[in-house]
Parts: structure tokens; sequence; C-alpha cells
């Protein structure tokens, strides 16, 4: 069984419709890459699994349950945590704040994690009690990263981590993101321009107009001309 | 009651309504169709009232003790005695430019921050109007008020009949405000205005000047109040700031457009008359409900309640989807997980 | 490409650190002005009247405190804040004049203060009142406005609806005339230059500096408190993360009125009377510290708070007494024109 299972979900914000049936599925410790041009919904998707935007029809199964009218802030406790692309972090939290906050919903103490991330990002542990605003990108990346990491999560989904970040940064990123996977963490990717993120994938989904359009292996996507041409930037 | 009893109460319950829904109809321009928050019509009630008072009440008279110096009454004086007729004309044009330019002040203030300044700043407004008018005794007498405000067209027909002329009056400008509104706001002009109201972000970038048009909105609701208040000031015939407390100036005209449907100039007319009907019905009944206490506490209820219940009011606007049910007409939001817009 | 986050703070929650602002030489001419302006007056200035100010400046800041955390992670401006004051000013009435002497227990001039001991019992009773009535108002109106997603200004509106039916609601049961708290007369402190403090002064200021305090410790020590400040900075990324919006929500209101229940009777005591618009009137300065402090930013309404109760006070000298709130509001109109996000966030900050 799938870990997470989206079929045939409709979304949208407002009166507006933007997905109009994706699906996909990934597996326990895989990691998977949904691609698309600009505005093919693959936002409002990660918006939507993670229940920030309402499901319309369809399901989305997670470990078995559907958690498709499930609010937000308990999709978080059954192990499914989102990185947004932006508005990450809380800015006016410092470091260490921001790791609590990501552990919010443990009763255990859970000081050993926040000092695992600082061990697993060792930018985060300089200066703990610096405001998250205050942060390069990079840096901040990783802080939301570790934040969705707090909660011990069997599926993280990560939404374009590498926007915006010096290529050193992105590959440092990615080194995490693959060490995240590493220790059975299943990863859900979206990417715009994604070379490096397909080529690491076990498999990829191409999303265009809030529709499925492929799904193949990571590597037989990038090795595919017109996807290599259209979504990839030649 | 005898039948001219009766009739009287008549004329004089549908010249309060007639006067309130030119409130409501100013407060529909704002809040109905662009989606403005005035907490402060009591301010703009009071200018229009003082306005057209000080221009048109006779001179103070020491035997009263009366504190004020502007004494007004321009239709006194030799050289301009054209009667108080064309002078009530002239002081509405008054009315209208000192109120408009209360409205350009504010609006320039705060139009462009978010919608809760315009709110904090008209509340502010209000009472500094009110404060003003009750301290600065030369101003307009202070707290004892201004009387005498002269009648309109009041040679024209003996005292006791004199509410039947003005019950035609207000209808009459209550009539054509009503045109005037309804064909502005029928207008491309009027239609930016409910654009502004749906999406402010969307209407900026479709290249409309979002903050000229609320300003200009904010300015023809708020002169279209002046006018109200003036005609309540000639209906009355005395206003103190007392007059202008936030409860009959400002929270009933509320409780009226929302009652009636905001965004419906119909509505707005038609709660004038249904929550004048039942505050001043109310004072009939028995035991508690007469209280004006309660009446009070009915009104925020009725402001609640229609948000709650009913957000389009009685009548609601004519059009495809409306404002707050069209957010979550879809779907069922999630409990406690709906994020914000 | 990221937008750089300082542009979407919410300023609630500057209190992670120290921070920098980015003042512009324009507004430091103008700080500099208003200071030698206000260090200049001051020869002029009856001590007594600024000794007066801050105390009443403690008050309003126990109004705009709450009022700016609702603002901030709420957002709305909650109209009804006025009168949850009255509502706690009056319950503390209905307490201390009538349940406690058909109780038997009676008592005015506790110590060297005006009130009696019962006071002190019925102001937390009071707060709890309030807190119980501001979480009910939450469940049964505004809950059901935010599950609809209406606009911010619909919450504000039924604000608006709800301090009107409190305030009847006061006068419905008390009437509408002045009542006092059980007290008797006492001597006032004399100190140098002239300057006269009641002792229940003393008393209004302790309570404003113990309760500012705990909630700064509330906000910036506790696990819910960390929490708040997060649904200010980011409500979508604190969904995510697990915390949910309801026990935000609830601590917000208990904190705003628990505070807005204490200002109710510390103002009731300052001014040695009640009535049932005392809450509405007291609306405008608080609202003028949250603005002046900018909107959501705890810190900054402290300041604005003690500035306009100063300056406000200051001004009975040459004004008539009256004109109180309109000086606050005047105050709260020239930070418009100067700085329209108030005067104590950073540049580039705001909602």
């Amino acid at each position: 069984m799938a870990l997470l299972e989206v079929s045939a979900v409709v979304s949208g914000y407002g009166q507006t419709e933007i997905l109009h049936g994706v699906s996909l599925t990934i597996d326990d410790g895989e990691i998977v890459t949904i691609i698309g041009p600009n505005g093919c919904g693959k936002s409002t998707l990660m918006k939507t699994v993670a229940g920030l935007v309402n499901v319309w029809d369809g399901t989305v199964n997670f470990r078995g349950k559907d958690i498709s009218s499930t609010p937000p802030e308990q999709i978080a406790r059954t192990g499914l945590c989102f990185v947004p692309q932006t508005r990450n972090v809380f800015p006016t939290l410092s470091i260490r704040e921001n790791l609590e906050m990501g552990a919010f919903l443990r009763k255990d103490d859970f000081t050993w994690r926040i000092e695992e991330m600082y061990r697993f990002f060792p930018d985060l542990a300089l200066d703990p009690g610096r405001r998250a605003g205050s942060l390069s990108g990079g840096q901040r990346q990783m802080l939301a990263i570790a934040r969705a990491l707090m909660l011990d999560p069997t599926l993280i989904l990560l939404d374009e981590p590498f926007a915006g970040l010096a290529p050193a940064m992105v590959y440092l990123v990615l080194d995490r993101v693959l060490e995240i996977n590493r220790s059975g963490v299943s990863v859900l990717l979206v990417e715009q321009n994604a070379r490096q993120a397909l080529s690491v994938s076990n498999r990829g989904y191409v999303l265009v107009s809030g529709e499925n359009r492929l799904e193949d292996k990571g590597s037989a996507l990038l090795d595919n001309p017109e996807v290599s041409r259209l979504y990839l930037g030649g | 009651m005898e039948l001219a009893g009766v009739l009287n109460y008549l004329v004089g319950f549908f010249i309060m309504v007639g006067i309130y829904g030119i409130f409501s109809l100013g407060l529909n321009v704002q809040w109905g169709f662009t989606g403005l928050f005035n907490a402060g019509i009591a301010g703009f009630f009071a200018l229009g009232a003082y306005t057209t008072a000080l221009l048109t009440t006779p001179a103070p008279d020491a035997a009263q003790v009366e504190d004020f110096i502007f004494g007004g009454n321009l239709a006194g004086l030799p050289y301009l005695d054209w009667g108080i007729d064309f002078w009530f004309i002239l002081s509405l044009a008054a009315v209208a430019l000192v109120c408009g330019i209360v409205a350009y002040a504010v609006g320039r203030l705060t139009l462009r921050l978010s919608g809760d300044y315009l709110a904090i700043a008209t509340l502010g407004i209000a009472e500094a109007v009110r404060l003003m008018f009750l301290n600065e005794k030369w101003i307009a007498n202070g707290s004892k008020g201004l009387y005498r405000i002269p009648e309109f067209l009041g040679d024209l027909v003996s005292p006791a009949n004199y509410d039947y002329l003005f019950l035609v009056v207000v209808l009459v400008v209550l009539a054509l405000l009503y045109l005037a509104v309804q064909r502005v706001v029928n207008s491309p002009w009027g239609r930016v205005l409910r654009a502004i109201r749906e999406d402010e972000v969307a209407a900026q970038s479709s290249g409309k000047d979002v903050y000229s048009f609320k300003l200009q909105a904010f300015i023809l609701g708020g002169i279209i109040m002046g006018i109200g208040g003036a005609l309540y000031a000639h209906h009355v015939r005395f206003i103190s700031p007392i007059t202008f407390d936030p409860l009959l100036a400002t929270f009933v005209i509320w409780a009226m457009l929302m009652v009636g449907g905001s965004g419906n100039n119909r509505g707005a007319l038609l709660g004038a008359f249904v929550v004048w009907g039942i505050w001043s019905g109310t004072q009939f009944l028995p035991w508690f409900f007469a209280d004006p206490n309660f009446r009070f506490f009915m009104i925020g209820v009725l402001i609640v309640g229609v948000i709650l219940i009913r957000p389009g009011g009685i009548l609601g606007e004519t059009r495809r989807v409306s404002r707050v049910v069209g957010a979550s007409s879809h779907t069922p939001v999630k409990e406690g997980g709906n994020p914000k817009e | 490409m990221t937008r750089p986050l300082e542009t979407r703070l919410s300023p609630l929650s500057r209190l992670a650190g120290p921070i920098r602002r980015q003042w512009s030489p324009g507004h430091t001419t103008v700080a500099i002005v208003l200071a030698a302006l206000a260090i200049g007056l001051l020869p002029f200035v009856h001590m007594g009247l600024v000794v007066n100010g801050v105390f009443l400046g403690a008050i309003i800041a126990l109004g705009a405190v709450g009022l700016t955390l609702i603002y901030g992670i709420l957002h709305f401006a909650n109209f009804a804040h006025g009168d949850y004051m009255t509502m706690g000013a009056y319950v503390a009435l209905f307490l201390t004049a009538s349940f406690f002497p058909w109780l038997g227990v009676t008592s005015d001039g506790f110590g060297p203060f005006t009130f009696g001991f019962t006071l002190l019992i019925a102001l937390p009773v009071a707060a709890i009142v309030v807190i119980a009535g501001a979480i009910l108002l939450d469940r049964f109106v505004y809950r059901r406005l935010r599950d609809r997603g209406v606009s911010d200004l619909f919450m504000s509106m039924s604000s608006m609806g709800v301090a009107i039916a409190l305030r009847g609601l006061v006068q419905m049961i008390w009437g509408g005339d002045i009542e006092t708290y059980p007290r008797e007369s006492k001597q006032v402190f004399h100190l140098p230059m002239d300057v006269r403090i009641p002792p229940d002064a003393i008393f209004i200021a302790l309570m404003a500096v113990a309760l500012v305090v705990t909630v700064y410790l509330v906000l910036t020590r506790t696990r819910i408190g960390k929490a708040m400040r997060a649904t200010a900075d980011n409500p979508e990324l604190a969904l995510v993360s697990g915390i949910g919006t309801r026990g935000v929500t609830w601590w917000t209101w208990g904190i705003g009125a628990a505070l807005a229940a204490t200002a109710g009777v510390l103002l009731a005591v300052f001014q040695g009377q009640l009535l049932p618009i005392m809450g509405w009137k007291f609306l405008i300065p608080v609202f003028s510290a949250v603005i002046l402090g900018g909107i959501g930013n705890p810190y900054g309404a402290l300041a604005a708070a003690f500035a306009i109760g100063v300056t406000s006070e200051v001004s009975t000298q040459w004004m008539n007494p009256s004109y109180k709130p309109a000086v606050a509001f005047a105050m709260m109109i020239a930070v418009l024109l100067i700085r329209p996000k108030g005067l104590f966030t950073m540049a580039g900050s705001g909602r």
C-alpha cells in the first residue's frame, strides 16, 4: 500500500478551480518530484495535501487513512509535514523558538531533537537566539526544513526548496534532503526547474494546467526529450 | 386616537424614515458599494445639521444668554434678502461643501491603509466634532444648542400643517438622491467601486486607481449624510450636541443598512423603514420592551444577528454571487482549519 | 525568487530580541524635535499633571496591549474592547456593592485606599466573567464568521454590534446613572513640586506593572505564548506546524479580556465613578495607543499609552479637560500623517 495516495483530487481557491483531478502515489522511502510550468497547480497540490486548501472532490489517503477533510493542524500530527515555498519560517521568532514551534505537538522533552537539528544543520547552531527573519535565504530554508522535521515525520513535502538559492547552497540543501530520505523519511518535492531534483528522484510527475500529464521514473523523465524541452528549460 | 392624530403621527414617522433613508443611502455608497467602514456617521450628521442651522438661524438673543457669536441668519441681511427659502437651498450647498471637505481630509489620511483605520478615524472625528460643538460655546451655543431653526417654505402653509409640506420636501430630496445614487452605482464608475469592494488587489492590478475611487465614494457618501443632517435640523428645529449621540446618529443607521440589505439602494430605504418602525414601535410595548436601554441592546443584537444569519439583509444585492457566502459556497469549510484569506 | 520575509512581518512578537530600527533621517529629526519640545515644555508643565498622566497611561496601556494582541492575532479591530472594560467595572460593582454586602461582608477604605478589600476579590472574579464572556462571544459570533471566511472588516463591524449590545445590557441592568464602588475618602500623598498622589493611583500603577510583566513572560516564556506570536507571524505555517487556531484564539481573548476587565475596574477607581459609556469613550485613547505603537506590537502600545496619557493630562493645563479624548485622537492623526504604520514599527514592516 502506498504511503500517500492522492486520487482524482479537485480543489482550488474561492470559486476558482485549480486542480482538475490530480492523482499521484508515494511509496515508503521514495523521493518523488512534481514538475510543471508556472501556475500548473504544483503549490496548490502541496497545500491541498497539507490541508490548507479544501479538497472539493477525490480523496487523499495517508498511511491508509483518508485525510481529505482533516484540518491542517491534525494532519501534522499524523506524520505529514509541509515546508511552504515562501513564508516558511516565523520571522520574529528566534531560531530556537521556530524549532520549538515545529515541535508544538510533541508532549515529550524534545531538547535532544533540537540538538539533533543543530548537528544536522550546523548553521542553525551558530546563534540560536537570532531572529529567523534576519537569516539568509539558504539558512532560512534549512530552518524551515528543520522545523518540519521536529515532529519526526514519515513524509515531508518540500515546495520549491531550491528556488532562489545560490548554486552552492542548492547542493548543500539537496545533500541534506537526501540524508533525510536515507534516514527513512519519504520526500515529495515540487520544482520548476528540476534537473537536480529529478536526478535524485525515484519517480516524477509532470503536472500541466491542474492535470497529470506524465508519470515516469526520475531518470526516464530527464531523458525524455519532450519533457526536457518543455519543462526543464531545454 | 382620532384620525387626525394618527395621520399626524404617521407624517412625523415617515419624515424620520425619509431622513434616515438618506443616511442609509449615504452609508450604502460607502459600505454597501465600496466596502468603507464609517463608524462615525454622527460626525457628518452633526456637521450637516450645524452648518445649515448656523447659516439660517436668527442672530443670538442677549436676553436668552446665548453665547454663540455667528448668528447666521444670512436671510436677514438687508442686501441679500432673497428670503429664507433661497438660503435653504444655498445652505444645503454649504453643507455639501463642509461635509465633502471633512470626508476628503479623513479619506486622504486613512484610505491608503487597511479598512480599520478609516473606522477608527471616523469614530474619532465624530467625537471630536461633538466635543467641539459642546465646548466651543462661541460656535454654536454649546450644550444649550441652537433653536429657532427656520422652516423651509414655512410661509406657504399654516404651522399646524407644516409637517405635510416638509414630508413632501424630504421625499423629493430622498427621491432625487436615490435616483442619483442609483444612476451612479450602475455606471462604470459604480462597477469599479464594487470591484474594489470584492477584491482590492485585483482592481488595483487591472489598473484602477483604487485609492482615488474610494476617496470619491467616501466623499459622496459623506455629502449625502450631511444633507440628511441638514433636513433633520430643519425638521426638529432644535439641535444640541446630545442630538448626535452615536446610538441614534450612527448605530441605528448601521442597523438600517444591514437589515435592509447593503449593496441595494431599495434595501437601504426598506431598512430605514423597518428599523425605525421597530424603534418607534417598541415604545408602545408593555414591560421592559419600552425601555430605551432594551432598544439599545436590540440594535446591537440586530447588527450582529443580520451579519450572522442573513448577511445580505432582507433584500440583499442583486448579483451573481453574494460577497460573504461566496467564499465558502463551493465546499464546506473545515472546522478550525480555515486559513486566513 | 523568494520574497524577503521582512516585508511581510507582523509586528507582534518583536519580543525575540533587539531589532534594528531603520529610522530615516526625516523621522530622526521629527523624534528629536518632539523630544526637545517635550523637555522644553517641562518647566511650564504642572508636574502633578504629568504624574497623573502616567497613571492614566497605565490604564490605557492595559487596554491597548490586549487590543493590539487581538488585532495582531485575530486580524480585526475589536470595537467592543471598551465595553469589555465597562463589563469588568460593573461586574466588580455588583460584587462589591451588592453581592458581598448581601453575604454580610462590607468593606471600604481598605488600608490607604478608598476602596475596600472586597474589590481585590472582585477584580479577579470580574476578569474571569469577562474572559468567559469574550470566549463565548468568540464561539457564537466570531468563530462562525471566521469559518465562513468573511473579510476582517465584517469582524470589526460585528464587534461594533457586540459593543452596542453590551452597553445596552449594562444600561438595562444598572441603569444609566453614575455609580461608585463603596468608598471612603483618604489622605493623598504630598510630594515636592506640588505633586499629589492619591493612594489609589499607586495601586493602579502596581497592578498595571504586574499585569504587563505577566503578559510579557507569557508571550516570551510559555509554549502557548510563543504559539500566539507564531500565529501572528504566519498563520498558515502555524497551522501546518500543528498549532491549532482554537487554543491560540482562546488565549488571545483570555489575555485581552482579562486586561480589559482590570483596566475597567482601575478606570472606575481612578475616576471615582462608573458610567455605562466609560468604556466606549475610552476606546479612542486605547485605539490611538494601538495605532501609535504600530498595530500588533505590544511594546509599541505600551510606550504609546504612556505618551498619550501624559499628553492628554498635560493638555488640560491649557484646554478644557473634556478635550482629552480629542487630544489622544489628534496624536493618532499626527502619527498617521507622519508615519502611518506607527512610531514603533520597523521600516517596511506591517500589514
